[in-house]
């Protein structure tokens, strides 16, 4: 299940000083010289040959601290916190570098690793300016962690005065504030190697050396998707979301204002590790009271327009198919991309803009439920739109950029006005003096209150295939999905392999066209029997092979549809989550994300977008033309921008 | 001309040591190397037939030979007189080196001050190409091809560290690599690479021209052969000088005319200070290791000047990469300064001398692990000297 490192995949873009080298390993585990015979602090292990000396003292039990390292990526040697000594070696070695090729004796905290560990970490806090006090990093930072660790009690080598560096706002999402960069690159190597973006990049040299972008742009000026990976893997406060509490606070206590809040599925599943829950404990009833007792009026399901995402997308799809396949109409080209994940569509806008057209039209959930708020909701309840003040809570740094986009405005106003992080939403319970696992669980509120199970598995890479294949799958053989996927979980979709390839078999026994769409396709005779060929990627540097291989003509080119998400693991993934991230945290989360779209079904409750009560109301009473239809049209779906490489 | 004394390389007969390394196989190339007893002439002192020997024993259907021509060692510019003079002993010996090791491409790598060389070590090259030196079975050796290429260096000191100049190549920014594994083994593009000084190469000819016995003869029992300095400083004959290894510091000096200097920094900024009493020590691995520069200061010479211009070039001219490296020279700079106020305690004093060793065993690379020498060397024998500044204050 678990995510490869780039660097050990063999397409590692980061240059070479900045991986370990890889020792390549007899073929046969079992051949002579495959296990070497290791001892650390006076304990013997075997490990394979090449293993890292810090991997073999983790096996051990053996705690090294690391700054530059992280789990998700390559191997940069370049903190040297991690140093440790070799018997018969001159200098002390990056233990996280280091490959075990022979028997060595190794020495993790000897006189001269302390030391050199302690002068390291004040060096460090030499250059780096900012109070604790004073940083959202605050109680949860790698380097004030390791200054702890080593007992420093004061600045040995003295402390910056005043900041050197203008801190960049120009971002919707991303704040980058090199004062308190420690040039661990780890932003670096999460940018080229995670998500194959390259925004950021160190120049300079000597004690001029920075973390940069393309020119020293603002960060708002360059190529950047805003998915925020950065933030996740920085060890300081250096990168951080653009923070809006400040303003959904103001407008909690004007009383003239109506203000919402949307929740998606991913931060239920995360926001317990900012109250010191262990990953994988999902809080959605518990975090439904804390919102409210924060002041919002209202607290709705993003699970919801998740739902209407999926008859929307997947109406889009039949047409698609229908068109393109049946009347050979080549503008409605396949396959068909999703859209809802904010990271990735900037990314195709920059990367790939000549394949806009593949790209569902369908908004993400949260602008849909951005529009529908100030419309259906507004008229519902006789409230003026422009007095609603609507929040998304998202895992996602992106949706911040996402909700700014001069093309959300087609309720008249800003369709949704601020997006919150996972993290900030936290800080926000904190200061209401809210202990969130204490919290009562509470229901959402209505009309958008019921969703379903297929809503929140959106929140996990192969998420909205899943959900959409369940919709499709009995809309076409009009039989419950659950007689061809038992639970109807659709296994062969899940899983976190960077890039997936599925087939799935419609059946030769087709249904009735369902009344919602039967405006669009006749009958189902021409996809019977059919073999339906889909596609997930999370990452995008994943997202960049599939897209290659689309280029070349490969098997991803023969697909109908693919998901993208442009975080790893997907939405719980996101750049908005809670700090730290690994592939087991979101492994842990994912699960959780499972687990209660597996409640849904024991529940009672809808697990399929289509069974949604309250979706099908809405089509009822609203979106009257259908999914696909005029209305839809103008509130549910968007266009897009080819932006190419061009920096303003 | 800045040729002091006799070169032994002006006598070596051009392409006379590749003719007799063709005639051996590979085993016997490296074999006679091996046996010379010659370490890496720019300072670090690796043996080089051990090197060569582990480039052809490791696996890979293709392989390179560099040259690091990237001389950017302050007080260093013996480079610079045998690419000028002896270009083709460089290149014969980087042939040789291919040959030994299986390389069929060799790249010299040019630091970019030493762009006016480069059209004279072109012509050669063409010269060579045209006379089947290097080219298509070279001297109708059969399976033995072998052309060099030059690459500009952009003036990166960082980039005579091997690692950091094979990442230059490829393109990257220079900065040194994670090892082990070595070059030899993982070098240009993952394939096993051999980075040798200009000087070595040109030595690896003479030694095939005139045989591991005439080379051994030369120096001492650990460090064989002759030497080229780079003689600099308070001195009234400065340049490139040849001495067998084993000279004794004052020799040098007599010879340049610095007899009456105080202290020579050996093997450049990120070499290390030798006070007067010790002049009698020799220039050998065993003693004092030096890739050729020897800078003399003079008795009026401010020693904490010295050291302050030394760390201004390594906080100016660290990569950045690893933190002991990148900061802690910024810190030694501000302490030279601290001293030349008089504001620096002795404890603190005490406190960077410990930096300066965290740096020489927890930097990255080279840089970084030979930066502190020079100021640690200078507060260690000129301790009273550095110590006695008064404070501006107490001036008034």
């Amino acid at each position: 299940m678990s995510q490869k490192n780039p660097c050990t995949e063999g397409d590692c873009r980061t240059p070479t000083s900045q991986r370990p080298q890889v020792v390549p390993a007899p073929e046969a585990g079992d051949a002579i010289g495959s296990m070497i015979a290791v001892t650390i602090d006076d304990h013997r292990i075997k490990v394979p040959l090449g293993t890292t000396i810090l991997e073999a003292a983790r096996q051990l039990g053996i705690h090294i601290p690391t700054l530059c390292h992280h789990d998700d990526l390559c191997v940069a040697g370049v903190c040297r916190v991690c140093v440790v000594e070799v018997e018969g070696q001159r200098t002390l070695q990056a233990s996280c570098a280091y490959p075990i090729t022979q028997p060595i004796v190794i020495r993790t905290h000897t006189r001269k690793v302390r030391q050199a560990r302690r002068h390291i970490i004040d060096l460090l806090l030499s250059e780096h300016s900012g109070e604790c006090y004073s940083c959202f990093r605050n109680n949860n930072c790698e380097l004030q962690s390791l200054a702890k660790e080593y007992g420093v009690d004061f600045f040995r080598f003295g402390h910056p005065e005043k900041p050197l560096y203008k801190v960049d706002r120009s971002s919707y999402s991303v704040v980058r504030d090199m004062n308190k960069c420690v040039l661990c690159r780890r932003c670096v190597r999460t940018c080229i190697d995670v998500q194959e973006v390259g925004a950021l990049e160190a120049v300079g040299r000597g004690n001029r050396t920075t973390i940069s972008t393309y020119l020293d742009k603002p960060l708002g000026d360059v190529v950047c998707i805003n998915c925020g990976q950065c933030i996740n893997r920085c060890p300081t406060g250096a990168l951080r979301a653009n923070d809006p509490t400040d303003e959904v606070w103001a407008a909690i206590d004007d009383p003239t204002k109506h203000v919402v809040i949307q929740t998606a599925p991913s931060p239920r599943a995360a926001i317990g590790e900012e109250f010191g829950i262990e990953p994988g404990v999902p809080m959605t009833w518990e975090m439904n009271t804390a919102l409210r007792r924060c002041g919002f009026d209202k607290v709705f399901d993003t699970n919801f327009t998740a739902d209407l995402t999926i008859i929307e997308e997947g109406t889009e799809l039949i047409v698609r198919l229908y068109k393109n396949l049946v009347q050979g109409d080549a503008s409605r080209p396949l396959p068909q991309f999703t859209s809802c994940s904010p990271g990735w569509v900037k990314y195709i806008e920059h990367f790939y803009p000549e394949y806009l057209p593949h790209v569902s039209t369908c908004k993400s959930p949260q602008q849909m439920f951005g529009s529908l708020i100030k419309t259906w909701y507004a008229r519902m309840n006789d409230l003026d739109p422009a007095n609603i003040v609507s929040v998304a809570l998202m895992p996602c740094s992106a949706k911040k950029f996402e909700c700014n986009r001069p093309e959300m405005c087609d309720s008249g106003c800003k369709d949704v006005d601020y997006g919150l992080t996972t993290r900030e939403l936290a800080q926000m319970i904190r200061e209401a003096g809210i202990h969130l696992p204490e919290m009562p669980k509470s229901d959402f509120d209505d009309p958008f209150g019921t969703a379903s199970g297929s809503g929140v598995i959106f929140g996990v890479t192969g998420g909205v295939m899943e959900a959409a294949l369940r919709s499709v799958i009995e809309f076409v053989s009009g039989k419950k999905v659950e007689s061809f996927y038992e639970h109807a979980d659709i296994i062969p979709v899940r899983g976190f392999e960077g890039c997936r390839y599925v087939e799935l078999h419609i059946p030769e026994e087709v249904g009735p066209v369902p009344e919602l769409i039967a405006h669009l396709v006749p009958d189902w005779n021409w996809i019977k029997g059919a073999t339906l060929k889909v596609g997930v990627a999370h990452g995008t540097a994943n997202a960049r092979k599939v897209m290659e291989d689309i280029k070349a003509g490969g098997k991803f080119s023969e697909c109908h549809f693919i998901e993208f998400m442009a975080c790893p693991g997907g939405c719980l993934g996101g750049g908005g989550q809670p700090i730290p991230t690994s592939p087991a945290i979101r492994q842990a989360r994912a699960r959780a994300i499972y687990q209660e779209d597996a409640a849904y079904g024991k529940a009672g409750k809808a697990r399929k977008s289509h069974e949604n009560p309250a979706v099908l109301r809405l089509y009822s009473e609203f979106l009257t033309d259908g999914p696909c239809g005029h209305r839809a049209h103008k509130l549910l779906h968007t266009h897009y921008t080819p932006r190419g490489k061009w920096i303003g | 001309m800045t040729i002091r004394n006799d070169m032994t390389l002006a006598s070596i007969q051009t392409n006379a040591g590749l003719t007799a390394a063709l005639k051996m196989d590979r085993a016997g190339v490296i074999g006679a190397i091996r046996s010379s007893g010659m370490k890496g002439r720019g300072g670090a002192g690796f043996p080089t037939g051990v090197k060569w020997n582990l480039a052809a024993a490791a696996q890979g259907a293709v392989k390179y030979v560099v040259c690091n021509a990237d001389e950017g060692e302050p007080g260093t510019f013996k480079d610079r007189v045998i690419l000028s003079e002896w270009p083709d002993l460089v290149f014969e010996g980087m042939t040789i080196a291919a040959y030994a090791i299986g390389a069929a491409e060799g790249i010299l790598y040019l630091r970019g001050e030493y762009t006016y060389l480069r059209q004279g070590l072109e012509n050669c090259l063409a010269r060579r190409r045209q006379a089947n030196l290097l080219g298509q079975r070279i001297q109708g050796k059969d399976g033995f091809c072998f052309d060099v290429r030059i690459h500009m260096g952009c003036g990166a000191y960082v980039c005579g560290e091997e690692t950091a100049l094979i990442e230059s190549l490829e393109g990257h920014r220079g900065e040194a690599r994670n090892r082990p594994p070595f070059p030899v083994n993982t070098g240009f593009q993952g394939a096993p690479t051999i980075v040798n000084n200009v000087e070595t190469f040109a030595w690896a000819a003479a030694i095939c021209a005139k045989g591991a016995d005439w080379f051994k003869a030369i120096g001492t029992e650990k460090s064989t052969g002759p030497k080229m300095l780079s003689v600099s400083g308070d001195v009234t004959r400065p340049g490139v000088y040849e001495f067998p290894m084993g000279t004794t510091l004052r020799e040098v000096l007599k010879a340049a005319g610095g007899e009456n200097a105080k202290a020579v920094v050996i093997g450049g900024a990120s070499g290390y200070c030798v006070p007067a009493e010790q002049f009698s020590r020799a220039i050998s691995y065993e003693d004092m290791a030096t890739g050729g520069a020897v800078i003399v200061f003079g008795p009026d010479r401010d020693m904490l000047e010295a050291a302050e211009n030394f760390l201004e070039f390594f906080a100016d001219e660290s990569c950045g990469q690893c933190t002991p490296c990148r900061i802690g020279n910024v810190r030694l700079l501000e302490g030279v300064r601290m001293l030349q106020r008089g504001e620096c305690s002795t404890k603190y004093l005490h406190e960077l001398c410990a930096l300066g060793q965290t740096m020489q065993i927890a930097s990255k690379c080279g840089l970084g692990q030979s930066s502190p020498n020079a100021f640690l060397s200078i507060v260690k024998h000129f301790r009273h000297e550095i110590l006695g500044r008064t404070p501006a204050s107490a001036e008034a």
